[in-house]
């Protein structure tokens, strides 16, 4: 910038001294800045409050929901709804039964889909050879990821329950609900796998140790917290489900407990299901739909609470 | 020279895919003396370390030819348990990997990992490979504790214990103080001074002085290829190549 720049803001900078010119020159310079940087820190607030809002939206949603549910059903829950079967038609007494099945539903795909996505990410991560072989493993779990659950329960009604001729039963239902689980599993575990670093490995396999000392002593011990969040919070899922679980395991009333893995139970997820749209009293009985719907959130949510601290502890005894 | 010759490489070349990493390496390496490696990033030094505990195997679509001897026998022979030829080769990385457990069973891993059961034994061992690696008055009341609680210098001296608590042969060392201040170097390579008298050791490194203090023989390699190998008091002194001493004196590289 010169001299004759200046002028044209309407005085003549030759009358000023020296000194005073400079000056004059420095401050429409630092103006020009000024208005630049307060411009692009408008913008910036203006866009992390979008971000704010959007990562909001996620706890507000989950706050509406619990809040409409507990609203709404708290006040079927007491010691009666939680620790007896359903009387009169299913429009008064308990959902044990139905507790009860999902507990054993959720228990049983685990007790299936942990060690097979363990040991399938386990193949997949640390030795499996990359080809073609390989490729179509790949593209086999990414599609069983996107069948949609209730050709989960149709498939499980052709395999397990008829096929396999396992019935209506926990069996069956632990089955679909493990499948369908796999590749969530799997996901998550290969996830962990990966985020082991490899001089863990070169370490281990430096030392004359075997590549499944390698993997059983030190990979496996370094993802754990991930593989098992990942399985708690699948498993979580799964017990919400109705569409796979409602043609192989779940029933519409049965009063007894169940006494083997081949019996039929009541779930949660299927009962709400019930009596929200085949129920004799469907009015009547929505209170009973609401504390179900209460019971079952939060047995979710208190899985994944329990999947929170148990990786927190197992980090936490690592450093 | 009048050392036996504890390893030696014949005619080796390896490949990454398309890449010829290393170009025709025909070195010795001397038992109880330290060989020190030397050359600008690239030049094919890590690459040579790692071949001679084939860690290289690990890299999908490499290659290598020629030979390499240990004790008379051809490591890359079919015949040859690599498992057992890593626990006679052991390996220090460049930056300090202690396993996610405590410092005892940082140790105690690589003896239990080679059919070590009984706990008195183990315990003994432990403690003296951790003396030996001069670290036994910092971590004495911190067994138990989580290793990388430990100092970056701690955990690389922790690191050489564990390499040396299955009692290899020949001891790599890749870069082992770049990750590292003076301090922890200094006490790295007082350690390196003590287990020559136990092992032949092999160490990559970027840093001359460091060469020029703890090794005997140094080999300079320049673009995959050896270019120059001797006494280190001589290559570092009267170098025979004008690129050798070109590198030396930090004229390149």
């Amino acid at each position: 910038m010169n001299e004759s720049n200046i002028s044209y803001i309407g005085f003549d900078s030759k009358l000023l001294p020296e000194t005073e010119k400079v000056q004059v020159k420095k401050d429409i310079i630092s103006q020009s800045k000024q208005g630049f940087q307060s411009r692009r820190k408008i913008f910036q607030r203006f866009i992390f409050s979008l971000f704010r809002l959007s990562a909001a939206i996620n706890g507000i949603a989950l706050l509406i929901i619990i809040y409409f549910l507990v609203v709404r059903g708290w006040r079927a829950i007491n010691w009666t709804f939680l620790t007896q079967p359903p009387i009169e038609s299913m429009t008064k007494g308990g959902i044990l039964p139905c507790i009860v099945g999902t507990a054993c539903l959720s228990l049983g795909a685990i007790l299936i889909a942990l060690p097979i996505g363990v040991a399938s990410a386990i193949y997949l991560n640390e030795y499996a050879k990359a080809g073609r072989i390989l490729r179509i493993i790949r593209l086999g779990i990414n599609n069983l990821a996107g069948v949609p659950s209730i050709v989960f329960g149709l498939f499980g009604l052709a395999f397990f329950v008829v096929w396999l001729q396992f019935g209506v039963s926990i069996l069956s239902g632990a089955l679909t609900l493990g499948v369908m689980t796999l590749p969530v599993i799997i996901g998550a575990s290969e996830e962990a796998l990966r985020a082991v670093p490899d001089t863990y490995r070169e370490a281990s396999l430096g030392l004359g140790a075997t590549k499944w000392q390698t993997i059983y002593r030190v990979v496996l011990p370094a993802a754990l917290p991930g593989i098992l969040t990942g399985a708690i919070l699948s498993i979580s899922r799964a017990a919400g489900e109705t569409a796979p679980i409602m043609f192989t395991a779940a029933v519409f009333y049965t009063p007894s407990l169940p006494s083997s893995i081949f019996d039929e139970i009541m779930a949660l997820p299927y009962h709400i299901y019930v009596l929200a749209t085949a129920g004799t009293e469907i009015e009547a009985t929505r209170h009973l739909q609401y504390g179900t719907a209460l019971v079952l959130i939060a047995l979710v949510l208190g899985l994944n609470l329990i999947a929170i601290i148990y990786r927190a502890r197992l980090r936490r005894r690592m450093q | 020279m009048d050392n036996l010759i504890k390893m030696t490489t014949e005619d080796l070349d390896f490949y990454y895919s398309d890449f010829h990493a290393l170009i025709d390496i025909s070195l010795n390496f001397y038992l109880n003396q330290v060989t020190a490696l030397i050359g600008p990033s690239g030049c094919g030094k890590s690459t040579l370390l790692r071949c001679l505990n084939r860690m290289n195997d690990l890299i999908p679509y490499s290659r290598v030819e020629g030979d390499i001897v240990l004790d008379g026998q051809d490591i890359y022979d079919p015949n040859v348990d690599v498992v057992a030829l890593r626990r006679r080769v052991g390996m220090v990385f460049q930056k300090p990997n202690p396993f996610p457990k405590t410092v005892f069973e940082n140790i105690a891993y690589g003896l239990r990992v080679n059919g070590f059961k009984d706990r008195a034994i183990i315990a003994e061992r432990v403690e003296k490979t951790i003396r030996q690696a001069a670290l036994w008055d910092e971590v004495k009341d911190r067994l138990y504790d989580s290793a990388l609680g430990l100092s970056g210098g701690q955990q690389q001296r922790l690191c050489i214990a564990r390499a040396m608590a299955v009692e290899p042969e020949v001891l790599l060392m890749d870069e082992p103080c770049s990750a590292l201040d003076p301090i922890a170097t200094q006490k790295i390579e007082e350690l390196i001074h003590e287990l020559k008298k136990t092992y032949t050791i092999i160490i990559v490194t970027h840093n001359m002085q460091q060469a020029a203090r703890v090794s005997d023989i140094t080999a300079f390699f320049y673009l995959g290829n050896l270019v120059e190998v001797g006494k280190t008091d001589t290559l570092f002194t009267c170098p025979s190549l004008k690129q050798t001493e070109d590198y030396i004196t930090g004229r390149f590289g």
